[in-house]
């Protein structure tokens, strides 16, 4: 050959196999971890009947899961595109007070109550999104300062319209459309004998989000921005991404998902409590670290962040049905947490590697 | 506009920020498959001549020409409307994300409609082949990560970008100066290709043996000033050496830097001279 001829085919099929292709995906790390976590607790499971392996089991820990899942997908698109959200915890107990307050003090329909909620929701996130792209200051900030302001007017803001009670239901007597949002958001579904509260409504919407949040990222243009925006800023603003759009739209979407829990919380109990959410906003970004998703972003997999939810409920519902102490779930998150981030770290830098 | 006549030109064109005189009447022009350098030390005016050809600044003075017919340019988007097509040093590609990700980043193409209206991504895929294998890319795999690339070969994918969304005219950021030898051996490969392809090509660069061997015109700058507008069979290898460094400049400094060898009777009696 008189041209440098490029390295033949064998090193092609080598450089692409399964193997690598495995370990480039970012949920890898995650779908064991919640492999082992689950073997883990069958092996542990203390309960008479053990309720681990049972559908009593499956439908305990799902439901936790659901409720961290529902955020963690969003807060980890949001980390794919480089910020933060610390007011999501916040977030959900004030959207669940709103609809608490809308239907059970001032005795709106249900319907249009959910809907000024979300609206409510979609406002914070705009401010936030706003505040980031322009101030340029950290997320963790602006979001953070948000978080305070809310959980301040869910407190104080409560206990002023309810008279000195941290707690709001609707009371006695009927509210107009209650009974079909609570079909859509707080029911449940597959009761059996065996299973007689059935499987909450929060686990279909949970797998919703995930499936809408994974075409998102994977097949829309919005998608591609995500990655770009949290991987190179300036990059992709020079190839003309739309990256303040982008990041406002990341900080509406969990909020938005926000009042979604605050929506099925308060429809599953019919009352909203003003401390409810507060902290939850750390499970959520150590579901979506653990899942993959790279805490300086541009990296990451909304699959990988539904399964650290799911790593999450399985260990609250686990350390009861393994009859240790409860303060233990922390310790256990802690160690999780610890793991899945060297896990991830291994895998990403042997992806990123190049193979040459 | 006439046929003959050159993808670009600029004539005389001046630029002041302040006091400073950043460029002095600065001329060139490239035809279509054809390369014009542009070289210049640190400081030159390089950095200032791009900015102005890719429409991040009008000059002060002076004409500036596309296709025969005098321009304005009040943006970035107006160049690339017009074809001309800057590939920076920072090559504007997100490493983290696949080459075909990278590739369409910002004008993707989509399919569906409303709400279900979506990233093409098979399509992408195909195109990112088909276009890095017509400029003899061998990316062993689309989904790789730009990060993972060489140098050599993320300029490429940039150059086939650019070449992709209709660029005529490429202007080359010093596409070589972070990069080895063998790599910057890719990139000039790709320079000489985009020319073969027809493009008009401006190459801006600190190294003229970089230069000198894809290069059809030189352009050496100084201190914001022309030292001159040359073919390459009016000037040698030798010679753009020469002007790029300063001349006496150089000359000095190898006298400066050299070292007598031992025991080297010719150097000891220059020593103690």
């Amino acid at each position: 050959m008189s041209t440098p001829s490029l390295p033949v085919d064998d090193e092609r099929l080598t450089s692409t196999g399964w193997l690598t292709r495995t370990l480039r995906r970012p949920a890898l790390g995650s779908l064991v971890g919640a492999i082992v976590v689950f073997v883990l607790f069958a092996i542990t499971d203390s309960t008479s009947k053990h309720l681990w392996l049972s559908s009593t089991g499956f439908a305990a820990w799902s439901q936790q899961a659901a409720f961290f899942g529902i955020m963690a997908v969003p807060v980890g698109m949001l980390m794919i595109g480089g910020e933060f959200d610390l007011s999501t915890g916040g977030m959900t107990g004030f959207t669940a007070i709103i609809t608490a307050l809308l239907v059970g003090q001032l005795g709106w329909n249900a319907w249009a109550a959910i809907v000024v909620t979300v609206l409510f929701a979609a406002l914070i996130g705009f401010i936030n999104g706003y505040v980031v792209t322009r101030s340029r200051l950290p997320s963790f900030i602006v979001t953070l300062a948000t978080y305070f302001a809310l959980r301040g007017l869910s407190i104080g803001g409560v206990l002023l319209v309810n008279h000195g009670s941290t707690e709001i239901g609707v009371g006695t007597g009927t509210h107009p459309g209650l009974d079909s949002a609570k079909a859509i958001f707080g029911s449940s579904f597959l009761k059996s004998p065996d299973l007689p509260n059935g499987f909450q409504t929060a686990i279909l919407w949970f797998v919703v989000v995930t499936i809408i949040a994974v075409w998102v990222l994977g097949r829309t243009t919005f998608g591609n921005w995500v990655f770009a925006v949290g991987g190179d800023l300036d990059a992709a603003r020079n190839v003309g991404v739309p990256v303040n759009r982008t990041k406002i739209a990341l900080f509406m979407s969990t909020s938005i998902a926000a009042s979604l829990v605050g929506i099925i919380s308060f429809t599953q109990s019919s009352n909203a409590v003003s401390e409810q959410g507060v902290g939850y906003e750390f499970y959520y970004i150590i579901a979506a670290v653990v899942g993959g998703c790279l805490l300086t972003g541009g990296y990451g997999s909304v699959v990988g962040a539904a399964l650290g939810a799911c790593i999450i409920g399985m260990a609250f519902q686990g350390v009861i049905y393994s009859g240790w102490d409860s303060s233990w779930d922390f310790t256990f998150l802690g160690i999780i947490l610890f793991l899945a981030v060297g896990t991830n770290t291994v895998i990403y830098r042997r992806a990123m590697k190049a193979r040459r | 506009m006439t046929d003959n006549s050159p993808l670009l030109e600029v004539r005389e064109i001046s630029k002041y920020f302040g006091s400073v005189n950043a460029l002095q009447k600065i001329s060139l022009s490239v035809n279509a498959g054809e390369v014009t350098c542009v070289l210049g030390d640190n400081g030159a005016g390089k950095s200032t001549l791009i900015k102005i050809l890719s429409g991040v600044f009008s000059p002060d003075v002076g004409q500036f020409l596309v296709d025969g017919a005098e321009v304005r340019f009040t943006s970035p988007r107006d160049a690339r409307n017009a074809g001309i097509s800057t590939v920076y040093q920072d090559l504007a590609m997100v490493p983290l994300m696949s080459i075909w990700r990278n590739f369409f980043l910002g004008s993707e193409p989509t399919k569906g409609w409303g709400p279900f209206r979506r990233f093409d991504v098979a399509k992408a895929k195909a195109l990112t082949s088909k276009e890095l294998l017509a400029m003899g890319i061998d990316v062993r795999d689309p989904d790789q990560a730009v990060g993972t690339l060489s140098g050599g070969e993320r300029q490429s994918v940039a150059i086939a970008r650019a070449i992709h969304f209709g660029a005529r005219l490429l202007i080359l950021d010093e596409p070589t100066s972070a990069l080895g030898v063998k790599q910057a051996g890719v990139v000039l490969r790709r320079i000489a290709q985009a020319r073969e392809m027809g493009l008009g090509v401006i190459f801006i660069t600190h190294n003229p043996h970089h230069a000198y061997p894809v290069g059809d015109r030189f352009v050496v700058l100084n201190r914001g000033q022309s030292l001159g507008n040359f073919s390459k069979q009016e000037i040698s290898r030798e010679d753009l050496v020469r002007l790029m460094a300063g001349g006496a400049e150089l000359e000095a400094l190898s006298h400066e830097l050299e070292r007598p060898l031992p025991d080297n009777p010719i150097a000891e009696a220059q020593e103690n001279a």
